[in-house]
């Protein structure tokens, strides 16, 4: 299985990689090529140019400033998950990292590939969604910031064009005081999500959860919002009847067909276990529940 | 029968190529090669370097595991023109010049963690790499079979493997 | 003589090179200026092929030849049936480049050979061929149902083979019985997957005439014969190889695979080496594949449980050829009543061409399908009569003092009635009971039922003929320089160490380190007498033909070392690399009898000068070598089995199921198993194992999904699911060792044993752990958590 023939630019700024987009029909970005490569290698992507982004120092680098945690293009998935900084802003990402793949994928695949790359059934798509977290897309027409909401639109499809290159993601800090958890089932380890959800929550001083959020990926045809979950908990005690409508109330976001892995019956149960203990998880790392 | 045979054969084919220079196991290396080599096919058949194996070339099975600038990496998912610049080792640096095997080689001779071989190289590459960049080693059942969960195996079923690190651990004086 | 090596746990000999990345498997073999295959193969399941046009490939640079149907020549025929039968009254075979029609997505239909395989892929991408699309049915069940789209348009039925076995009379028997019990199970199509995928590489030398081909096959032997056939060569000239191999699981037991002609046919042509390196998707769509059987199995008992007859009826997917004929269905068949008395047996299937991968067989061949429709009928039985299922088990096996046990009329693999020959199937069974501690589980049990946890007991016991015939060699020779001792056979190792194991059995008889003893397999010009490695038989028909030449090889380094040490060769012993004179101190090195059984004129090394200090290696009067003697130290044997001898086991798991997740988890698993005799502890073990995993496999990860068109909708290693480190639960393995009556050494096959049972042992713990929630019986594997979901109850 090997790839056809391509031309292959290494450019070493920005402005040049978009002028190279921008110029070529056909031509693809290459950051960690982890995803990309085994699609050109089954011959599914057949780019005309291939644009490397390793000699560009600018998109290098993590940076924790603001309230976000910002990843540059190159930036791999292995730093953002050793990336200490970046984890006391929010542990949430460092967790949901054990999920992604391997080490080795994640040693040379990057957080912001992965993003684009937009497999609805990944996990930094879903971490994107849950916290509100954006994008930064660069073309010859300057930088646009894209939130999560409108940047994943359908499996393997953003809304970045064909002339921008995402140059960053940045997340959102965690609030202080909320909880987080993150659950996925798979096959395998390391495989593609059947279904998993994300969970951020905060309790207010009377004990009632004041923020709730969910997200989930493997269910439909992008990383969701469970909104009808979310508004069923909020304001509420999170007991267990409470949990078991949200997670009732989430089984609508499964769109999926059935397909080898799980049927949509299953994935709805699923998805409906997967909320339960995602809240329940949150809400006792929350600062405002007694352990 | 006539065979449909070209008149002259060439030896190359005629696909865009690049300069890459690299160190490979400890010494440089500078080739022009075909943009589109895998990483995998340039130490296996433009170096020599046949230990790396080539299992799926989806990134999935591990066989191709190498070192990339000290950490593992999947040289089938790899060009050899993003590998230029950058220091690769293979399973062939891992022993000692006159055959010494390694304290993670030579745990999987003493627990019997391969028959074929053919997944082995892969193998040692991730514990060596994971050796080297963990500390201190977990060496719980649950994370040795995390550390291993990259890399198929067909022959063994895994638990002698398992075993393996743990000795390898051991030897290395790292348990 | 020095300790014994047999039964010892020697480490591996083959081990340090494969760690160091110096094996050599082939692709790694280094061919100058090679050249190398694409194919183009089906994308439809069925069609007509209007025409191929290979004009722009041909013209792409780098393109050396374009092949298709019309430039094979000789080799534009069917491919050989491997093991016809009367009972394959359909029998189909496809051709090495499709002619006219396709009968499976993976089919190839072209061959590329060019300067290297990415351009080959290009150009196979620039042929087109016009396909005429062909109605299909996919699901075996579909396809055997009247008014089905045929895949052969001559065969009825689809139906490839049609086969009735009977043994006992179970009419008779029928009529007795007092309950009968029905059950309907079916295994799902899985792939050996082995790491390394196939690989053929051929160079012609036209100096010699000499034809190489390494191929990583399991019967180099039967290739070259096939090829030498093929090609119209003399057999002398034909040489095949099989270097190194990644697994083969049996898999790499058929030829031939299209390649395996096609790349030698290629090199003969073209004047230059050539290799084909099947990729991961390929092997997935053009490398064998096997397990989908539907068996419908009726047990007819006494109320006590004992079962008077059994009658099962199966189908049998065998994809669109049927090339090794009804090796997996024949197994099955003839292992249907597994480790149970049950004297009345009639057992049918039909092979059922469906428009999918070739099915030829996999590791088990058949027995994991029969293993699983017998265990979970015997399951169902003991529940429907109120007995537990140890117990049903126990009032059934065969007892020890019934060996050897027949079943006439159910002929195997090897054409032979099924005869077990030994075992202790009832202590087998005690012992997985004792090692569980059943009473201490059902506390377990209940227990974890207070806190919402669901745990179950799955049990199942297997039976597996191995060793089968028609034979194997051994040849064994001492060489005069090192002393060391060189063994050939004619089989070949995919990982299963015969390089140590065989080491072993020959350092017994000779007196040497394992280590010293160096084993050439895999070639032809080494050895050439033999067939290939299948069916659990090396350790038995190789390991029993090369002690038989050791045993030669040593009463003649005995004789001749007597007459050295002039002593009798009661009062020779061999061991640490000589012979000795017992009782003292004399000895003399085997590397020094070597050459003084090898009269020479020239003392041109320390040996020869050394051999002459003793006295003549041969003690008579008249010519050096005497009338019917031969030089050196040297000795070849065969070993024939009567019939195949009969290994067996029970394995045994403590299983949770997480009915919100649907999850199984498997907490405890426990291997009772007996292959007689074992060569090498460690290396049983470590087959057993990964046999278990291949088993686990099958039982809740690896299914081969088509569409309802035919396309393979998982050919690859995302979406077909071979189990990772994190998903293998620990194992317990304790041995039992009855000894073979069969063979000298006393041993039994072990290299299919661990995946027997693992469907029937799996789907019999979920069953058991969701009982008390109504999920019902699990007769499929491998069970899915969807399945598992279907299967619950709604709230």
């Amino acid at each position: 299985m090997k790839p056809s023939v391509f031309d292959y630019a290494s450019p070493t700024t920005l402005d040049e990689a978009v002028a190279l987009l921008a110029g070529h029909d056909g031509a693809m970005i290459l950051a960690g090529g982890q995803s990309l490569l085994p699609s050109m290698n089954f011959r599914l992507a057949a780019p005309s140019l291939l644009i490397d982004l390793k000699r560009i120092d600018a998109l290098r680098g993590i940076v924790v400033a603001d309230g976000e945690i910002r990843v540059r293009a190159m930036a791999r998935h292995r730093e953002l998950e050793l990336d200490a900084a970046a984890h006391r802003a929010n542990p949430l990402i460092r967790a949901v990292m054990a999920h992604v793949a391997h080490v080795p994928i994640r040693n040379r695949g990057t957080v912001v590939g992965s993003l684009c790359h937009a497999d609805a059934a990944a996990e930094m798509p879903l971490v994107l969604t849950l916290l509100d977290g954006t994008v930064v897309a660069r073309s010859a027409a300057g930088e646009r910031v894209i939130p999560a909401a409108d940047f994943f639109l359908f499996h393997m499809t953003t809304s970045r064009t064909a002339e921008e290159i995402v140059v960053e993601a940045r997340f959102p800090a965690l609030a202080a005081g909320a909880g987080w958890a993150f659950n996925e089932f798979t096959r395998r380890h390391g495989d593609y999500a059947i279904a998993a959800v994300g969970a951020v929550v905060r309790l207010g001083p009377d004990g009632r959860a004041s923020e709730v959020r969910l997200a989930a990926c493997g269910v439909s045809s992008r990383p969701v919002r469970l909104a009808a979950a979310e508004a069923a908990l909020v304001g509420t005690s999170l007991d267990a009847a409470e949990l078991e409508a949200a997670g009732q109330a989430a089984e609508g976001a499964v769109t999926a067909a059935d397909d080898m892995h799980a049927t949509a019956a299953y994935r709805r149960h699923l998805l409906a276990t997967l909320v339960k203990r995602t809240v329940a998880e949150a809400a006792a790392r929350s600062s405002g529940r007694a352990h | 029968m006539s065979p449909r045979i070209k008149q002259s054969i060439p030896l190359t084919s005629d696909d865009p190529t690049a300069r890459v220079a690299l160190t490979v196991n400890g010494e440089r290396v500078e080739r022009t090669v075909s943009v589109r080599m895998l990483l995998s096919d340039f130490l296996r058949h433009e170096l020599g370097l046949t230990g790396t194996h080539v299992g799926c070339e989806h990134g999935v099975c591990g066989c191709c595991t190498v070192q990339i600038d000290g950490s593992a990496a999947r040289s089938c998912l790899t060009l050899a023109v993003q590998a230029d610049g950058t220091s690769v080792k293979t399973i062939e640096s891992v022993a000692q010049p006159d055959g010494t095997l390694h304290p993670v080689q030579q745990a999987f001779q003493d627990c019997h963690g391969l028959q074929c071989g053919f997944c082995t190289p892969g193998m040692v590459m991730n514990i060596v790499s994971r050796f080297e960049e963990e500390t201190p080693l977990d060496l719980s059942d649950e994370a040795i079979r995390e550390m291993l969960s990259g890399n198929l195996c067909r022959c063994t079923g895994y638990l002698n493997i398992i075993a393996a690190v743990r000795r390898a651990a051991e030897l290395a004086g790292r348990a | 003589m020095s300790t014994r090596s047999f039964g010892t746990r020697v480490r591996r000999i083959a081990d340090p090179a494969l760690l160091r990345g110096e094996g050599a498997f082939v692709d790694d073999i280094p061919l100058d200026n090679c050249l190398h295959v694409a194919f183009v193969r089906s994308p439809f399941a069925r069609a007509e092929i209007r025409s191929i046009d290979t004009v722009a490939a041909r013209a792409r640079h780098g393109v050396v030849a374009v092949y298709t149907a019309d430039d094979l020549g000789i080799l534009d025929i069917d491919l050989p049936l491997l093991i016809p039968h009367p009972s394959i009254t359909g029998g189909r075979t496809q051709r090495p480049l499709a002619r006219d029609g396709v009968f499976y997505v993976g089919q190839t239909v072209a061959m590329v050979v060019a300067v290297d395989r990415y351009v080959a892929e290009d150009a196979a991408g620039l042929i087109d061929v016009d396909y005429e699309p062909l109605p299909v049915a996919v699901e075996i069940e579909d396809a055997a149902a009247p008014g089905a789209p045929l895949v052969h348009p001559d065969v009825a039925g689809n139906v490839a083979a049609h086969f009735v076995q009977v043994s006992g009379d179970p009419d008779a028997a029928v009529a007795k019985a007092e309950h009968v019990t029905r059950v309907r199970v079916r295994v799902d199509r899985s792939t050996a997957a082995s790491m390394e995928t196939r690989a053929v590489a051929a160079r012609f030398d036209r100096a010699s005439g000499e034809l190489t081909v390494w191929d990583g096959t399991q019967a180099p032997i039967s290739v070259r014969g096939g090829l030498a056939s093929l090609l119209r060569l003399d057999e002398d000239k034909v040489r095949v190889i099989a270097p190194n191999v990644g697994g083969g699981f049996g898999q790499k037991v058929l030829f031939f695979y299209p390649d395996e002609v096609l790349v030698p046919f290629a090199a003969m042509q073209i004047g230059r080496p050539v290799k084909y390196i099947e990729d991961r998707r390929e092997n997935f769509i053009g490398s064998s594949q096997e397990r989908t059987q539907i068996h419908e199995i009726e047990l007819h008992a006494t109320k006590d449980g004992e079962v008077l007859a059994l009658r099962d009826s199966f189908l049998h997917d065998t994809g669109a050829f049927i090339p090794y004929g009804i090796a997996v269905a024949q197994v099955a068949s003839t292992s249907i009543a597994g480790p149970y008395r049950i004297p009345n047996i009639w057992v049918e299937f039909k092979a059922i061409y469906t428009p999918t991968v070739p099915v030829t067989p996999y590791r088990g061949c058949g027995r994991p399908q029969a293993c699983f429709a017998i265990e979970r009928a015997m399951d169902q039985l003991a529940d429907e009569l109120g007995l537990d299922r140890f117990e049903i088990r126990r009032r059934n096996l065969i007892r020890d003092h019934e060996f050897p046990y027949l079943r006439e009329g159910l002929l195997f693999a090897d054409g032979l009635a099924v005869k077990l020959d030994s075992g202790q199937y009832g202590k087998a069974l005690e012992m997985v009971a004792e090692e569980l501690d059943l009473a201490g589980f059902a506390a377990e049990k209940e227990a974890a039922r207070a806190q919402g946890r669901h745990l179950g007991l799955g049990l199942a016991f297997y039976v597996e003929g191995t060793g089968l015939g028609p034979y194997e060699g051994g040849h064994a020779r001492v060489h005069p320089i090192t002393g060391k001792v060189y063994v050939n056979t004619g089989l070949t190792s995919q990982g299963q160490g015969h390089e140590t194991v065989f080491a072993q059995i020959v350092a017994d008889q000779m007196g040497v380190k394992p280590e010293d003893v160096i084993l050439v397999e895999g070639d032809t010009k080494a050895f050439d007498w033999g067939v290939a490695t299948f069916a659990s038989r090396a350790a038995v028909v190789s390991g029993n033909a090369i002690h038989k030449s050791a045993v030669m090889l040593r009463a003649k380094t005995i004789e001749a070392a007597a007459n050295m040490l002039e002593v009798s060769p009661d009062d020779v012993e061999l061991r640490d690399g000589g012979a000795w004179a017992r009782n003292s101190n004399r000895f003399v090195p085997l590397a020094a009898i070597a050459t003084a059984t090898n009269p020479l004129r020239y003392a041109f090394n320390e040996a020869a000068q050394a051999a002459t200090q003793f006295a003549p290696a041969s003690k008579h009067d008249g010519p050096a070598l005497a009338e019917g003697q031969h030089p050196g130290l040297e000795a070849t044997d065969y070993y024939s089995p009567p019939h195949a001898t009969w290994a067996y086991g029970v394995h045994a798991a403590i299983v949770e199921v997480d009915p919100d997740l649907c999850k199984v988890s498997i907490r405890r698993y426990v291997c009772i198993h007996d292959c007689g005799k074992m060569i090498n502890p460690t290396i049983v073990e470590g087959q057993v194992m990964g046999g278990i995993a291949q088993g686990l496999g099958g039982a809740l990860y690896e299914r081969i999904e088509y569409d309802v068109d035919g396309n393979p909708t998982n050919a690859n290693f995302v979406d077909f699911l071979v189990p990772y480190a994190t998903e293998m639960p620990n194992v317990e393995i304790l041995h039992l060792e009855t000894p073979s009556p069969l063979n000298p050494l006393g041993v039994k096959g072990v290299g299919e044993a661990g995946c027997i049972a693992v469907g029937a042992v799996v789907a019999s713990g979920v069953e058991d752990a969701l009982r008390p929630l109504g999920a019902g019986r699990f007769h499929q594997v491998p069970i899915t958590p969807s399945m598992i979901h279907e299967a619950l109850p709604r709230r």
